[in-house]
Formats: C-alpha cells, structure tokens, sequence
C-alpha cells in the first residue's frame, strides 16, 4: 500500500498536481485518467520517486519513500515510462537490468537472479527472443520486454505510464492481460491510460484527475455514474453490453454542445 | 518452477552464452598479443634500429653506459608507455562520454576538456614562460575546471544529456574566446600553442608520466568497476532511476572520470582527441554494447592503435617526425568507414 499526503508536483518549479492525497491499495489494478496534460504522468513520477514533491508526504507502509536508499524503493516499487530510448542491448541483458537493485559489487547475477529472469521470460512468453536485439522486435514486442524487465526487479508495486499507447489492439489487450497477471501475482499495478475503455472495464479503481486535481477516485461504475468523466473530457458516455458472453463494454461520442 | 527448470536445460541460451564468452575471450586474447607485438616493436623501432639481443643484454645486465640502454630507457620505453596511456586513457574518456550523453559524436571536446586546457596552457605560457613545467598541471587543471564548470552549469538545468551538450557548447565557445584573447594579448603564446593542438608523444619522460599515468590507471580501473551501472545509465534516466541507480551520482562520477583520463592525456601529450571519438566505436562493432566489455576491449584498441601510429611517425620520414595526430586521422578515418560500410557489423551496431 502507497499512500500519498498532500503532495503537490511538478517541474521546474510549475506546480502540476496540487494537493493530492490517495492510496493505491494492495493488489489492485488502479488506472489514472484524464485530458491531456492534466497531470497523470507527474502523478505517476512523484509516487514513483522519479521526481520529488514540492511539498506532502508519500509513505509506503508508514515510512516515507524519501528516507529509502534508491536501491531500496527498486526493490518495492518500478516504474516504467511512456517514452523511452531504445537502447542496443540484448533482449535477456535487457530483462536482466531487472535484477540491478538486488547486485552488490560485481554485478553478477546470482542463481536467483538469472531464475527471475528467466521466470519473466516465460511468463510473458517472450523465451524465444532473448538473444534478439531489441531494435529488432516490433513495439508490442518491445513493451513486453520491459514488462519482463518490471517483472524481473519483482516489487510489490507497478507504475505504468501508457502501456498500451501506440499498440495495435491485439497486444493493447494482451498488454492488458499480462496486468491482470500482475494482480493475481499479489502486486498493486497503477497505471496511466487513455483509452477510457478499458480504464472503466480492467480497473479495480479510477482516478479521474483534471488540472492537477483529483476529480474523483472510486470504483469504475462509481467514476462512470458520478457522470464527471462525461464533463471533464466533454463526451457522451455509454454503458453497453452485447451478451451475456461478453463483459459490460463503454462507448463514447463527442459532445460538442456540452 | 518446475517447468522453467525444464526449460532453462532445454535452453539453448548457455550454449549462445558460452559462445559469446569464447567470442569475447578470443578478441581479448587476440588485441593483447598484439599490443605485446607493437610494445616490442616500438621499443626496436626508431631513428635508430636495435636487435633484441641487444635489448635482452641491456636490460638483464644494466650496462647502463652502453647506447642501447639509454636510448631504450629514456626514450622508447617511456614513449612505448606514454602511447599506451594516451590511448587507453582517450579511448574510455570518449567511451564514457558516449555512453553517459548517449550521443555518438560526444567526445572529450564536448565536456570543455579541451577548450579548458588550452586556455590554461595559453595562461601558463603567458605569465610564466620560463616555466615549462607548470604545462603539463595547467593543462590537467583547465581541462578538469572546465568539466566542473559544465557539469554545474547543466545541473542547475537538470543535468540531463542534453543540458550538459549544451553547457559544453557555451563554455567551449566562452573559454575559446578567452584564449583568443590572451593569444592577442601575448603574441609569444602563440608559437607553442601550435605543438600543443597538434599533440604529440616527443620528449616525453617518465617523471612526466608518472602522475598521469597514475590518474590514468586508477580511472580506468574504477570505470571498469562501475561498467554495468553505465549498462544501465543507457537505458535513460528514467528507466535507471527506476532500476534503483543514482543517476546524478552516477552521471557525476563518469563525467569527472571522463575528465580525469583525457585531462591528464593533455596534460603530457597535447590535444589527441581523435583516438576518444573513435576507438569506442570501432570496439562497439567488434564486441557490442556490455560496457564490462567493452571497457578492456577499447583499453586495448586505443594503446595499440596510439602505439602503432606512434611507430608509424616516427619511423615514416626517419629521422623526421610527423605528428601523432596526423598519421592518426589519416588511418583512423578509412578504418572506421571501412567497418561502417560492412552490412553485417552496421545492423549489430545500429
């Protein structure tokens, strides 16, 4: 459990987020939604430790994540940014960096930690490509590679800044899917999403957040019926569902005289 | 478990893995018997040839009056190893900038180091002329001075890659103005500002070698230690922080590393700064992006690329000499578009 006191973030000294205050429950799938620049990905950074608050506390089980040692927060909480450079490294190097809060000097992996590793590997079903560079793997392809890496550092707590931006949807819900699998191993994902989609159909919680300001922050059909996703993002919202094979879907349509 | 213990012996990742050691151990092995082979032909080679059996009877009887002594312990060995600390020292400077900036083109030159030292040797040779051997610590104090300067300016901006590129371009130009202007304020200064851009292992002692070379070994042995937390530094700031690395720390330590090894190369053999932008990226064709490769792999392709062109200047023209840098570039160049142009090592590297 993270549980973040009055922080407010930002950068360069523009405050972003203002005064939040919420927690991410253990083992539960949290999305962050909102426009454009309203402050998601500094949400994620600040409870992620990858800036420091302004002001406000962020306490993990009651101690404050700025009284850890860096190699202390990796080994409890990861997070893995939208943007990223593509480095040229080996798929299994890749995944193996993973395992870096856990190497003292010399920084050779353990049996355990090549055990990890190749758990991760597995899991995301990507063994075949390990001695593949990287660069040569497609976006999808890629994005489970770090997932693999994320996996491989095992912290109880996953920040994920827009995995499934830019994927095409079969691995936008394979993507999805592995998060789920994230959940039933125990750890608390929370992630930035756009597509509100599934925010509102994979999400124990959303965070609907609009300049810099939790809007609200409850469970999916709460968020959906408080009617605040409609105003914030000036959209029709709709609950639809085809079956009852098929799981409560939202549609959405623009709202122009809102 | 279970299944993944089956899967790891089913892998044919050890058999990949035990490859890639022999691979790396290969290339090892094959660099080092050639820097022997150039160490030994350097200490043979001159304006003046010497027979081994000659060099065997100097060193094991110390017939210290013979010629043969003196020439191979005042000149060759110390030029033999001041080639070797050049390189080695050039090659991990601009390894590290590479990797620490993850810009391909960053060289010593873009952390100031150069711009640095000449406007320290400028000073020193302004106000203390008659004093030839402040040089060498002018130098070393420039080129560190002015990493610091840069270092400050891009951490007051955040730190980031780009932030320091740009500081090294603003206190570059600032420092090469200031030089300019003491060159047009002391005319003298002028004549041996020529041999220090050029650079050069002439002359060159062991008393003269002894501080930097161990500044030298030191950084290189650190650098070597830290290699996998530049591994990781590749991966971007985020993505490291994440990883638990202390990215400023790290950025910090590499930087003055960096600064270290080449400002003490400038310090006793001018302005080499070829061998840092390119002896990292013919290493990096060879045996790939591992740093705790890499490292020793460019150790030994910058000493025995420095070496053998050392070999080359002054054997060339003998008993005339032509500059280091000189013979550098007009090998380097091809060789490095040579392996750019080969396919198969461009989609390795790319």
């Amino acid at each position: 459990m993270i549980k973040l006191n009055n922080v407010t973030s930002g950068y360069m000294g523009v405050k972003i987020i203002k005064n939040i205050s919420l927690t991410f429950e253990k083992g539960k799938i949290i999305s962050i939604i909102g426009k454009n620049g309203c402050g998601k990905t500094t949400l994620l950074k600040t409870a992620s430790k990858i800036i420091e608050p302004y002001s406000g506390d962020i306490l993990l089980k009651g101690k404050n994540i700025f009284d850890m040692t860096s190699k202390e927060t990796a080994k409890v909480i990861s997070y893995l940014p939208q943007n990223r450079d593509i480095p040229n490294i080996r798929v299994y190097d890749l995944v193996m960096h993973g395992r870096f809060p856990y190497l003292g000097f010399p920084r050779i992996p353990a049996y355990e930690d090549k055990n990890k590793v190749q758990e991760a590997l597995y899991m995301l079903g990507i063994e075949k490509y390990k001695n593949k560079n990287i660069r040569e793997l497609s976006g999808g392809q890629r994005q489970k590679v770090y997932i693999a890496m994320v996996l491989a550092q095992d912290s109880d707590i996953v920040f994920l800044d827009e995995p499934t931006t830019y994927l095409d949807i079969n691995h936008q819900l394979e993507i999805l899917e592995i998060v789920k699998d994230l959940k039933k191993m125990g750890k608390t994902v929370v992630m930035v999403i756009h597509d509100l989609n599934s925010a509102l159909t994979f999400s124990d919680m959303v965070c609907l957040i609009d300049k810099g300001e939790i809007i609200v922050y409850d469970k999916p059909q709460e968020v959906y019926e408080s009617g605040e996703i409609e105003k914030i993002f000036n959209i029709n919202c709709h609950e639809v569902c085809a079956s009852d094979k098929y799981e409560k879907q939202y549609i959405f349509s623009y709202a122009s005289n809102l | 478990m279970k299944a993944i213990d089956t899967l790891q012996k089913l892998s044919i990742r050890k058999s990949l893995i035990n490859n890639k050691k022999a691979y790396n151990f290969f290339v090892i092995s094959f660099l080092l018997t050639l820097l022997l082979v150039l160490i030994f032909i350097s200490i043979c080679v001159g304006s003046s040839n010497i027979e081994i059996s000659d060099i065997i009877k100097a060193i094991s009887n110390r017939c210290i009056s013979t010629s043969e002594y003196k020439i191979i312990n005042y000149v060759r060995i110390p030029r033999t190893l001041s080639a070797i600390i050049a390189g080695s020292g050039l090659a991990i400077s601009g390894l590290i900038l590479q990797s620490v900036l993850n810009n391909a083109l960053a060289s010593p030159t873009i952390i100031g180091v150069n711009s640095g030292a000449g406007l320290f040797t400028a000073l020193a040779t302004a106000f203390l002329p008659a004093n030839f051997s402040i040089m060498p610590l002018a130098a070393f104090l420039g080129a560190f001075l002015a990493t610091l300067a840069v270092y400050y300016l891009a951490k007051k901006t955040g730190a980031s890659r780009m932030t320091i590129i740009l500081a090294g371009v603003a206190v570059s130009s600032l420092i090469g103005a200031m030089t300019d202007t003491v060159l047009i304020l002391f005319p003298d200064t002028v004549i041996s500002r020529t041999s220090f851009i050029i650079g050069g292992l002439t002359g060159v002692t062991m008393n003269r070698l002894f501080m930097p070379g161990i500044i030298i070994f030191g950084s290189l042995i650190v650098t070597f230690i830290f290699g996998y937390d530049l591994n990781v530094l590749s991966l971007g700031d985020q993505t490291s922080k994440s990883l638990g690395l202390n990215v400023d720390k790290t950025r910090f330590l590499f930087i003055i590393l960096s600064s270290l090894l080449s400002g003490s190369v400038i310090s006793f053999a001018g302005l080499l700064g070829f061998i840092g932008l390119i002896v990292p990226h013919i290493s990096r064709l060879i045996v790939g992006y591992d740093n705790r490769i890499l490292i020793p792999t460019s150790v030994l392709i910058g000493s025995s690329f420095a070496l053998f062109c050392d070999i080359l200047a002054r054997t060339l023209f003998a008993p005339y000499e032509v500059p280091v840098g000189i013979i550098m570039s007009f090998l380097g160049s091809p060789f490095f578009i040579y392996l750019l142009l080969n396919k198969k090592r461009r989609l390795m590297y790319d």
